[in-house]
């Protein structure tokens, strides 16, 4: 399981402020105590914090940053392409696109870039007109970014699946049908793509977001889910990821496996 | 249409560990061996670097050993004197370590002391060049006192000491520690706890490169399956980038293969197993070649004849590296 830390989000009080008074204090400690939680990647998002035409620069600040103290790899979501790329440029690891959805302008912009960058790609399962609600047209769109990593030679397992959990309590009918997109998923090609939720939007403005999101990982986890966009430092979150690894024999049983799940 | 060599990929190699010192190194060692570091499932060349051999490590004991005749003939009258056993095996049989075990320790036999028991392990560092694999007498107190007083008395020779078992292991990981040894960690057929106890090593501080896994075998007809497949899900586990799982691992071959009555039973008493010299070397050899093929990275080892089929059967294996 990938865990893809969420809280580096311009959305985020403190992190806007970061980015609007250049402080790299709050943005480093989140780096490391996201690290610490048991993240694999962490994501970096400026949010509405930055204008626009300085999304460039501050993506390319925070790269910088986050990188002067962790050596994790980064996944940059921006639906700016110029500002990713700019990031891009200056990533020691290999990083993660995050994100694009199957469109023809925006794959033949993000396809190129990621193989050029050695960086992976998430794919959403929608285009312009919006978010499908059933499996079958999650799928058609899947269908179509897989076809785009092999047309613009991106490894076909260096491309994450997305197929956008909405909040259970505006959208309740897209669960079942997002884990039934993730279960055919793997099924499309092999090897097969991995898949990749952003967790925490199935509990949005839901009461116990904490019990939803868990709940809901170890269901995605059992279709078949490789990584989540998620609160890395929601220990009862890492256990349920760490103990679905366990459940579904991807990790030899230990009895420090909650332990061992969070090292490195 | 063109045939694709299917290769998979691997998130990461088997842990190398270094056992012995040279003079450089603070050792008195003519040669250190490397075990390890393999990148893919065992001699398959074209996946993945096979980064060192599989060793061949001669059991030696510091009191004469109630083994069968078969063996001890080959031996004759160097049984008496470790020193000159050992070096038999290095300079004769080209054994690659040599593996001394203290049965002369055992409180319910010659209860020899720890000090005594280091000027055997002193005996054999003077007599061979090649590095050393130390265990006791398997009564754990003992072996306790034993490995501390061996472990200090050696400090710099980087030996390889044991046995650390899942209740008990702080004492010898700690004397591995202060006095860098490194450490056999062993289980008993079951990969869960193999697994734990290496993080419970590994939590005293002692690093995971000082680890060697002993998956406790059984010989040829008498559970080797059970091994094979911990053996080889502990590889597909380290190439999978499972830490504590990555150490190379060791395989008690000869006390096993050793202690089966086929090794062991006369062709009078059993007419339909033929020959008992063929049978006995050749259960060994079987025991120790099976497992080669699920990582086996040192192999203890006792009848000299069956070391020599194994070398050659290693040579093969390798000759594509």
């Amino acid at each position: 399981m990938i865990i893809i830390g969420e809280r580096i989000n311009g959305m985020f009080k403190d992190i806007g402020d970061a980015l609007r008074n250049k402080d790299a204090k709050p943005i480093q400690e989140w780096a490391l105590k996201q690290q610490e939680g048991g993240a694999h990647y962490l994501d970096v998002n400026s949010g509405p914090a930055v204008p626009k035409e300085e999304r460039p620069a501050a993506y390319e600040w925070m790269v910088k940053v986050i990188q002067e103290v962790s050596e994790i790899p980064l996944c940059l979501d921006s639906t700016n392409y110029n500002a990713i790329e700019a990031g891009l440029k200056l990533l020691k690891r290999p990083g993660m696109i995050n994100s694009c959805p199957a469109e023809r302008e925006k794959i033949e912009r993000v396809f190129p870039m990621a193989v050029q960058y050695n960086a992976a790609v998430i794919g959403l399962t929608m285009d312009n007109k919006g978010i499908p609600k059933d499996a079958e047209n999650r799928i058609a769109f899947a269908m179509e970014l897989v076809a785009a990593a092999d047309e613009f030679g991106l490894p076909i397992d260096e491309l994450f699946i997305d197929p956008l959990i909405l909040p259970c309590n505006v959208a309740q009918e897209h669960a079942p049908e997002v884990l039934e997109s993730i279960r055919m998923v793997k099924t499309l090609s092999n090897p097969a793509p991995k898949t990749v939720l952003g967790l925490s939007n199935v509990s949005q403005n839901a009461l116990d977001r904490h019990l939803i999101n868990r709940t809901y990982l170890a269901m995605a986890m059992s279709a078949g889910l490789d990584a989540a966009i998620m609160d890395a430092n929601d220990d009862d979150l890492v256990d349920v990821a760490a103990t679905c690894e366990i459940l579904l024999n991807k990790s030899i049983y230990a009895d420090s496996y909650l332990k061992v799940f969070r090292q490195r | 249409m063109a045939v694709a060599l299917i290769k998979e990929r691997y998130q990461n190699k088997v842990g190398e560990v270094i056992i012995g010192a040279t003079a450089a190194e603070g050792g008195t060692r003519t040669s250190v061996i490397k075990v390890g570091g393999d990148a893919a499932l065992p001699f398959l060349h074209f996946e993945g670097k096979i980064e060192n051999r599989t060793v061949i490590a001669m059991e030696v004991t510091d009191i004469p050993p109630a083994w069968n005749d078969i063996i001890k003939s080959q031996f004759g009258d160097v049984l008496n004197d470790p020193a000159a056993w050992a070096k038999r095996c290095v300079e004769e049989c080209h054994a690659d370590m040599i593996y001394l075990k203290l049965i002369g320790a055992s409180p319910e036999g010659e209860n020899r002391s720890p000090e005594e028991c280091a000027k055997v392990v002193k005996d054999v560092l003077a007599a061979v060049g090649v590095p050393l694999i130390i265990v006791g007498c398997e009564d754990p107190e003992k072996d306790n006192e034993l490995m501390a007083a061996i472990a200090e008395a050696t400090a710099g020779e980087n030996l390889l000491i044991g046995i650390a078992e899942q209740d008990n292991y702080k004492s010898i990981a700690a004397a591995a520690m202060v006095h860098k040894h490194n450490v056999i960690a062993r289980s008993p057929l079951d990969i869960n706890i193999c697994k734990q106890l290496n993080i419970l090593i590994s939590e005293m501080g002692l690093p995971l490169n000082r680890i060697v896994i002993d998956p406790m075998i059984g010989g040829l007809g008498y559970g080797i399956e059970y091994a094979y497949s911990i053996m080889e899900r502990a590889r597909l586990g380290a190439l999978a980038n499972d830490k504590m799982l990555s150490m190379p691992m060791i395989c008690t071959v000869g006390y096993e293969a050793n202690r089966a009555k086929e090794a062991n039973a006369a062709e009078e008493e059993f007419p339909g197993w033929g020959d008992l010299n063929d049978r006995a070397i050749l259960w060994e050899t079987l025991t120790a070649t099976a497992l080669l093929q699920v990582g086996a990275s040192i192999l203890l080892m006792r009848n000299p004849a069956a070391v020599r089929l194994v070398q050659q059967n290693i040579n093969d294996l390798m000759e594509n590296a």
